[in-house]
């Protein structure tokens, strides 16, 4: 090799090399780090009492919102509020008796299916469980 | 008092050797004809984005990045901060109207050609000033921490995050976490009074010299005719200033009668609120998104309008070297079509989803 050349190239790998050396910590510095989630199986939602039939109540699930609806029977059931599109909160319409979500007009039924609208998948169902005058809600496995 | 000028420019000039720069000035020309009118607003811009930064400094005193806090520091500041409602307003109204002159300034240099050779570099400068003042716009919405704001960064984050590849990534980078939460909101204030002025001012410095090397470029159409010019300085100066004028008027009337509004609180366990929409100039894409159907063919309906966006934005950016009539000085009407077609959708868009409230 030209002695040139060579010069050049050793200068121009090392400048590389001190980019890179200074740029990796940038980058890994403005990711942020990993945080476990507090995986949350079961809570408290309600008391019973609390709904009237055909009213819904939004209740935290661990970190994210999640719906306890009373049914127009008078049915407990319990959905994650948050919208498989694009992460809206979803509300329940009393008039249609579906969860609806305002961000796009999403609509889900009470086993959780999309019935019009954008989301792709159906809304997580969870199980509801009464013991004494407490609701508890947790994941299906 | 004129000899204490004098002396003072010559110091001045002796240290800083500003005569080649006066002596730009004084030469340059501006092209006078049926179209000019267009040539005034990236000088408007230019004009509200210093309003901005000097707006956005006075709010820096008051404000507080905080989510418990950050509410209240806006109350605060619209209610009891002398004029703090004038600052603050003046900041929300003039960042929307600087993203309309924007548009205008874009489509108007679309349709006039100006991108063509040899000013691909200025057209793309600009596209990128345009995505970064679009995300000026997004990072200062969330600042005030209140309900429609904490949603609309729900869902444009999650529109980030579903992008294939570097989408879930990309989410965590801009949320700085798995949620919107305390995270987000330090690094939106970041991206807000650090990143993107930096970022926007490099861009603007590249932008504005481009268009000062390679001077006004004249439509197609007037290639081989005699074009009356004025002077930049000062004629063409003056009726900037004029430009100017108008638009700080309207800005301070909107402002006094049309006070920005503070909004509800963010709560993150509460339902989404009915009617909920982003800022103006992003509805085109949102409606969009309510408008597809869940899935179209093998794909979901909302990768397949993001990917549509991006390509059209890549395409949109590409303009100058695929347009390669306008690129050897000849007219191109595919391409105003093109910008026709563009145009019509967002201006339809937008409509619509202002007057059809049950869409
Ligand atoms: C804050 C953002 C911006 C500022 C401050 C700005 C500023 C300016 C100024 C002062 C001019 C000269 C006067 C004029 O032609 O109006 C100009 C020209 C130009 N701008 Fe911008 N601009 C911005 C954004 C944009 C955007 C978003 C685009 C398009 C993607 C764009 C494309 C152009 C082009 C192609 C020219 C050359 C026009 C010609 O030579 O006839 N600019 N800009
Ligand atoms: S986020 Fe629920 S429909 Fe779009």
């Amino acid at each position: 090799m030209e002695r040139r050349r060579f010069i050049n190239f050793f200068f121009g790998g090392s400048f590389l090399a001190t980019l890179a050396a200074f740029l990796y910590p940038v980058i890994r510095y403005v990711l942020p780090p990993k945080q476990a989630e507090a995986v949350q199986k079961k809570v408290a939602a309600a008391k019973m009492g609390d709904l009237a039939p055909n009213t819904a109540k939004i209740f935290k699930f661990g970190s994210v919102p999640a719906i306890l609806v009373n049914t127009q029977e008078g049915q407990l059931l319990a959905f994650s509020a948050v919208c498989t599109h694009l992460t809206c909160t979803v509300n329940y319409e009393a008039a249609t008796g579906t969860l609806f979500c305002p961000c796009h007009n999403g609509r889900f039924d009470m086993a959780g299916n999309v019935i019009s609208g954008p989301p792709p998948r159906p809304i997580e169902t969870y199980i509801v469980e009464v013991v004494g005058e407490d609701i508890f809600v947790s994941k299906k496995a | 008092m004129k000899k204490i000028g004098q002396n003072l420019f010559t110091y001045v000039d002796e240290r800083f050797k500003l005569q080649g720069l006066f002596d730009f000035a004084k030469h340059k020309k501006v092209p006078e004809h049926e179209d000019s009118f267009w040539y005034y607003f990236g000088g408007i811009a230019l004009f509200l984005s210093g309003i901005q930064v000097a707006t956005g400094i006075m709010l820096l005193l008051y404000y507080t990045p905080s989510i418990e806090a950050a509410h209240e520091s806006i109350q605060f500041i619209m209610s009891q901060v002398k004029f703090g409602w004038l600052i603050r307003s003046v900041h929300s109204w003039t960042a929307n109207i600087l993203i309309g002159i924007l548009f205008v300034h874009m489509f108007s240099t679309f349709f006039l050609k100006a991108y063509r050779k040899p000013r691909e570099l200025t057209w793309i400068t600009g596209f990128f000033l345009l995505i970064l003042f679009m995300a000026f716009g997004f990072s200062g919405y969330l600042l005030p921490w209140n309900e429609l704001s904490y949603f609309a960064t729900r869902v444009g984050t999650d529109i980030a995050g579903s992008l294939p590849f570097i989408g879930k990534w990309l989410k965590g980078f801009i949320l700085g976490g798995t949620s919107v939460s305390q995270a987000t909101l330090s690094r939106f204030f970041w991206f807000h009074v650090a990143l993107l002025p930096l970022a926007a001012f490099t861009v603007i410095v590249i932008h504005v010299l481009l268009v000062q090397i390679l001077g006004m470029s004249v439509p197609l159409r007037l290639k081989d005719k005699k074009v009356k010019e004025i002077s930049f300085f000062p004629d063409f100066i003056y009726k900037d200033a004029l430009g100017w004028t108008l638009i700080l008027v309207l800005v301070g009337v909107v402002c006094v009668f049309l006070p920005w509004e503070v909004g509800k609180k963010a709560d993150p366990f509460a339902a989404t609120p009915l009617g909920i929409k982003p800022e103006w100039y992003f509805t085109f894409m949102f409606t969009t998104l309510k408008l597809i159907p869940s899935h179209v063919l093998f794909i979901e309906g909302e990768q397949l309008a993001i990917l549509a966006f991006m390509a059209g934005g890549i395409f949109w950016m590409l303009a100058p070297f695929l347009d390669r009539k306008a690129a050897r000085e000849r007219p191109s009407p595919v391409f105003t079509w093109i910008g026709i077609i563009v145009l019509l959708y967002i201006v339809v868009m937008t409509v619509v989803t202002y007057t059809v409230p049950k869409l």
